[in-house]
């Protein structure tokens, strides 16, 4: 797992949050912090990533994800190239190996890469010359880190510590990369308690075995919660072998005004987006006073342009 | 090359001085991370300037990222006020290569474009590799390349100057 | 071609035989084991002092890759490695491109094996038509044609009823049916074991239950017709204990492990890398260890390669779309060796697992050292260390899980019917 640290302990790509230690961790969040102002400037940018060229490698379509990728590299001032490989090359046969190798010949600097199967990225990161940064933006099932740490970063700023909190993930963990990445985070910033809450068709065998506890009732899982972190349930798994419909969901896993009321008062509700409201998520809670959704996309470009910006600079532990 | 470095407090006092007559109740005063802003905090102070004390940290705006990296502990900028039209008085503590200068002006650029730049800085210590001058010097000395001229704050707040 | 082996540690489990002697070979047969014939002159002498000198391995599973899978890998550059890897006897699939489903596919197999140095070839038929679970194949046509068994190999068996058919059927002219337990809608979607190392790549799972659920059909299936059947590549803890428990209450069934999952399990999955993708998947360190246990008790009868050559290019893309499986035929005797001085065990009850069980099996001459048998023999040094590089490898699969491990135990000469078949540069 250490293909991701180099020797002395510097971040050389960011694949997953599994492994990766507390001090890096930290690291990226403070960094995330003294980015912050950036976005609020005249000019939003900062010269850091001058020269520097990014490849979006996207083997599996995504606008948003891409586009805070996009933004977080411009306001480092480097170039960015988007590359939608699920309607280009890819479908004409072209092998990933391939298309990597090319993008290296045009002397890229970094990769950014999504693709449907689990270690895609682990995979490219395994192949590309020494000076190439890859950055996961999600692999199948496995991980999402910078969307695990900008949902740390969040929680840091409204919670502001990790060791006092009990944080819930609801939903569809089975086939969420994003929660994943959160469990990984949470354990190894010092969160006690992290629970997952949903039927056992969504829960993956041995989730436990992640460090975190088990419910499949709802409530009894919200009880006490700080944090409360939704998970994004895809149309074509509401109804089938998973889940009956969408409607039985919401009742029993669909969090509502009443539901939340069951955890601390001031509780603070996420969701990586995009929402299905009505299905995991009542319009009432993802627009009333406790949901930190927008914020969690404005923090996302800090959180992405510190991972950048350590990948290229290779700033130390 | 003294035998020893001069006392601080006096510099800034002298520094405090010069700039004293070209100071308006808009101009504002920058110091830049680290011992820049103990420079600027002091003569703020002894201006008596009305505006608040600004603060950059050029570590977004390095020539030398690619070579170092990022510094871990990366503070904030913090330009309290709209820099467009203003007079600015930038400060650091050591003006050497002159890079940091050139690192601060660019970022000062990024907030908006400011009347005037003038630089005030502790100790000219030569060696400079860009064509940057101070407008206000404390203390001017011809360091060797080989050693660094430092300024540290004691615990109590003391500033000290030293050579390494 | 005679051939006098010379002082070699001969170890032959059919007659539990573990002492220095001298073999010796004439016309394609082992014509004496201690003392030499009347009259015999050697035209090749072998000293294997120091050696141990066994019977040529029987391996039940290498996939040639012909027809249909050329660039994989052809006849020759498979037959070569398994004489490199002391195999002298190997069952050949029938997950081919077109499948063995035909008396003139088996055939021209085994006309183009024969007239190639290398070991026996035995292919193993197809048991339904394309294998496609449906229709069944000509079994008694294939049979005349050289058919040892008939299997589905990996393709699913979708249809209860069928496999019941199947099994009255081969039942009927007392064949053999290789089956490997899976059920495809427990395993549909899966790539690797469905465990905490699963869950936490984010890797879809195949449970232990598409294991243990189709098992059970078959061994209740196998009790109601009486076929013969041969469980294939077994891999979990529970499996194991069904098949124990069915061989106790005297139903006559064999099964194999696969060497590599002797030795590996999904913790080696970590890094993604997809030689660890294999079929069936590798599991946890509960099951692995469960099939060593199981090989020293006897309950698994024989352990083989389940050689299959993949293209590299098949593999340098992501795990999940790597094609599954692992070159391994030259590696079955030091994995072997691997497993036995770990768990302690007498060097002839390991090499009983590789040859005379899997002869039974397979029901094939060979598998031991008695006068008169065929010449089939391997001559290996237990000591001899190396490493498993695509260089010390001759398969043209350089898709093994093992690259660039160390191995301990090498083989110096196979003899097949009497022929020096393969010989260690030294």
């Amino acid at each position: 797992m250490n293909l991701q640290l180099t020797e002395d302990g510097r971040l050389r790509h960011l694949l997953t949050l599994d492994g990766l230690p507390r001090a890096i961790l930290t690291q990226i969040l403070d960094t995330a912090e003294s980015f912050m102002d950036v976005g609020e400037r005249e000019v939003k940018k900062v010269p850091l990533l001058r020269g520097k060229s990014i490849f979006n490698l996207f083997f599996e379509p995504s606008t948003r994800t891409r586009t805070t990728f996009e933004i977080a590299a411009k306001r480092l001032s480097a170039d960015v190239v988007n590359l939608n490989i699920a309607t280009s090359s890819q479908t004409k046969g072209e092998a990933i190996l391939d298309t990597v190798d090319n993008l290296a010949a045009m002397h890229a600097d970094m990769f950014i890469v999504r693709h449907a199967q689990s270690g895609a990225a682990h995979f490219i990161a395994r192949h590309v010359a020494p000076h190439i940064s890859v950055i996961n933006a999600g692999d199948g099932r496995h991980a999402h880190p910078t969307q695990g740490l900008l949902d740390m970063f969040t929680i840091r700023r409204f919670k502001g510590e990790f060791h006092n909190l009990t944080v819930a993930i609801v939903g569809d963990v089975l086939h969420s990369r994003v929660a994943r990445s959160q469990i990984h985070a949470l354990t190894t910033l010092g969160v006690p308690e992290v629970r997952v809450i949903g039927p056992k068709t969504l829960l993956p065998t041995g989730v436990e075995q992640m460090g975190v506890k088990v419910f499949h009732n709802m409530e009894a899982g919200l009880a006490g919660c700080d944090v409360i972190i939704m998970l994004r349930l895809q149309n074509e798994r509401m109804k089938g072998a998973l889940l009956p419909s969408a409607q039985e969901y919401f009742k029993f896993f669909g969090l509502t005004p009443e539901k939340l009321a069951l955890a601390r008062p001031d509780a603070i509700v996420m969701h990586p987006g995009p929402m299905n409201r009505g299905v995991e998520i009542d319009s009432e809670v993802a627009d009333g006073p406790q949901s930190v959704i927008l914020p969690q996309v404005t923090y996302g470009i800090a959180v992405r342009m510190a991972v950048m910006a350590m990948l290229a600079g290779g700033a130390t532990a | 090359m003294p035998a020893s470095l001069p006392d601080v407090d006096p510099l800034i006092a002298q520094l405090a001085g010069a700039i004293a007559p070209v100071l308006t109740p808009e101009t504002v005063i920058v110091g830049i991370h680290t011992g820049g802003v103990w420079v600027a905090e002091r003569l703020h102070a002894l201006l008596g300037c009305k505006q608040p004390l600004g603060m950059l940290d050029i570590s977004f705006y390095r020539d030398d990222f690619s070579r170092i990296g990022l510094h871990p502990q990366v503070k904030p900028s913090n330009l309290p006020f709209d820099l467009e039209g203003r007079d600015i008085v930038l400060v650091d503590d050591v003006l050497h290569s002159g890079r940091t200068v050139r690192a601060a002006m660019n970022e000062l650029f990024d907030y908006g474009r400011p009347s005037s730049i003038r630089l005030a800085v502790l100790v000219d210590r030569g060696n400079h590799e860009l064509p940057i001058r101070p407008d206000f010097t404390g203390l001017t000395l011809d360091v060797p390349a080989h050693q660094n001229i430092n300024l540290s704050r004691l615990d109590d707040g003391h500033l000290t100057l030293s050579l390494a | 071609m005679k051939i006098h082996i010379k002082n070699g540690r001969v170890v032959d489990p059919m007659s539990a035989r573990d002492e220095v002697a001298d073999i010796f070979v004439a016309a394609g047969k082992i014509v004496g084991n201690g003392h030499a014939p009347a009259d015999f002159h050697a035209n090749r002498t072998l000293d294997a002092t120091g050696l141990v000198v066994c019977p040529g391995l029987v391996d039940l599973s290498v996939r040639l890759r012909e027809p249909g899978f050329e660039y994989r890998a052809t006849l020759e550059s498979e037959m070569l490695a398994a004489a490199a890897g002391g195999v002298t006897s190997l069952a050949c699939p029938p997950d081919t491109d077109p499948p063995l489903d035909e008396p003139g596919l088996v055939e021209m197999l085994k006309f183009r094996a024969r007239n190639l140095p290398g070991p026996r070839v035995y292919p193993i038929g197809a048991m339904t038509q394309k294998l496609e679970g449906l229709m069944l194949t000509e079994m008694a046509e294939l049979t005349e044609a050289g058919c040892r068994a008939f299997t589905q190999a990996d393709a699913p068996m979708t249809d209860t009823q069928v496999l019941l058919r199947a099994m009255e059927y081969a039942a009927t002219f007392d064949f053999s049916l290789w089956l490997r337990p899976q059920d495809v809608s427990l395993a549909r979607g899966g790539i690797a074991h469905d465990g905490a190392v699963a869950t936490r790549l984010g890797l879809p799972g195949i449970p232990s239950l598409a294991e243990t659920v189709a098992l059970a059909t078959i061994l209740q299936l196998a009790r109601q017709t009486g076929a013969r059947v041969h469980i294939a590549r077994l891999s979990t803890r529970e499996g194991i204990a069904m098949v124990r428990a069915a061989k106790a209450q005297g139903l006559a069934i064999t099964c194999d492990v696969a060497s590599t999952h002797v030795h590996l399990s999904e913790n080696d999955l970590v890094t993604f890398d997809s030689h660890m993708h294999l079929v069936p998947p590798l599991r946890s360190l509960r099951d692995r260890d469960a099939i060593r246990e199981a090989l020293r008790d006897g309950s698994i009868d024989a352990l083989c390669s389940d050689h299959t050559p993949v293209d590299e290019d098949q593999k340098q893309v992501p795990f999940g779309e790597s094609a599954p499986g692992a070159s391994g035929v030259e590696l079955l005797l030091p994995l072997t060796l691997k497993w036995a001085r770990e768990m302690g065990v007498p060097l002839l009850q390991a090499i009983d697992l590789i040859t005379w069980k899997p002869a039974q099996i397979l029901g094939v001459p060979g598998g031991n050292l008695q006068v008169g048998s065929c010449a089939d023999i391997c001559i290996f040094d237990e000591a001899a260390e190396w490493v498993a590089t695509q260089k010390t490898l001759a398969s043209q699969g350089d898709n093994t899980p093992f690259l660039n491990h160390p191995m301990q135990g090498r083989v110096r000469y196979t003899v097949i019917d009497g022929h020096i078949d393969f010989e260690a540069a030294h």
